[in-house]
């Protein structure tokens, strides 16, 4: 079960658009010890996917270092309103997830 | 990539086919077998030094570049989020890199950029400990350009 993924879309400035986008996930580093003292099993994010109208527009490769509920800003060029953007991403245990929103 | 339809199609339709769009685009991306980028990436995420991390994401000659800007705090009260910027206004840049020299691996992310993106990403990171935070942009030349920011952290977030 995920959680949404914040985006948060600027209105265009000319030809550049800011995104915020916020995901919900633990980015455990694996470096973590519980309470009982035992090593809590890394479990992150590792793969980003951006598209702009089904266009990719970019990807990003993260490691455990990210941090939880990761934060990312980039600025998109050439958008208009009414394009979709959409944000995937990829945890080390394959689970995926997609949210999407509206440049405005 | 042919369409997915030929017909006429209704506001919501056309929505639907960019969601389709994406989603076949993230499968062929994100596949086990056919993401070579990440296959590649594992390494440079499993380096334990600076160096060699650059280099196992593609980077082959590093230089200090006043052409890179990293943006970071110089102290930061909680090392689970460090807010990192991580920008430069050349072009022919094919990623950003991003990196905690002294985490127990410094490669944190890697932003592959496209001509519909400025080389300009925030990212928030986790630090283990007091130290230099870089900013590396691939060049498709070859070079890693850096920059560098020494960040004082005074409470640890890798795992204490």
């Amino acid at each position: 079960m995920t959680e949404p993924t914040l985006i948060r879309i600027e209105p265009p400035r000319g030809d550049r658009t800011v995104v915020r986008v916020r995901m919900t996930h633990e980015m455990e580093s694996g470096q973590r010890k519980d309470a009982s003292g035992r090593l809590v099993p890394a479990w992150y994010i590792q793969e980003v996917l951006i598209t702009l109208n089904g266009r990719q527009i970019m990807t990003a490769e993260w490691g455990p270092a990210v941090s939880k509920n990761p934060f990312v800003q980039f600025s998109v060029k050439g958008a208009k309103s009414g394009d979709k953007l959409a944000v995937s991403w990829k945890d080390n245990r394959g689970t995926t997830r997609t949210d999407e929103a509206t440049v405005v | 990539m042919s369409p997915l339809t030929a017909q006429p199609v209704s506001v919501a339709l056309l929505q639907r086919r960019d969601i389709l769009r994406h989603a076949l685009v993230l499968g062929g991306l994100l596949a086990a077998a056919g993401y070579p980028q990440y296959a590649r990436a594992k390494a440079a995420f499993d380096a334990r030094t600076l160096d060699e991390a650059v280099k196992a994401a593609g980077g082959a000659r590093m230089a200090e570049s006043r052409d890179v800007t990293l943006t970071a705090p110089d102290v930061t009260e909680n090392g689970a989020a460090v807010s990192i910027g991580a920008a430069t206004a050349l072009s022919g840049v094919r990623a950003v890199l991003v990196l905690v020299e002294k985490n127990p691996s410094p490669l944190a992310a890697i932003f592959r950029v496209t001509d519909a993106v400025d080389a300009n990403f925030t990212v928030r990171v986790k630090m283990g400990q007091t130290s230099p935070v870089y900013a590396v942009a691939l060049m498709a030349d070859g070079r890693a350009l850096w920059a560098r920011r020494e960040v004082q952290v005074t409470a640890g977030g890798c795992g204490v």
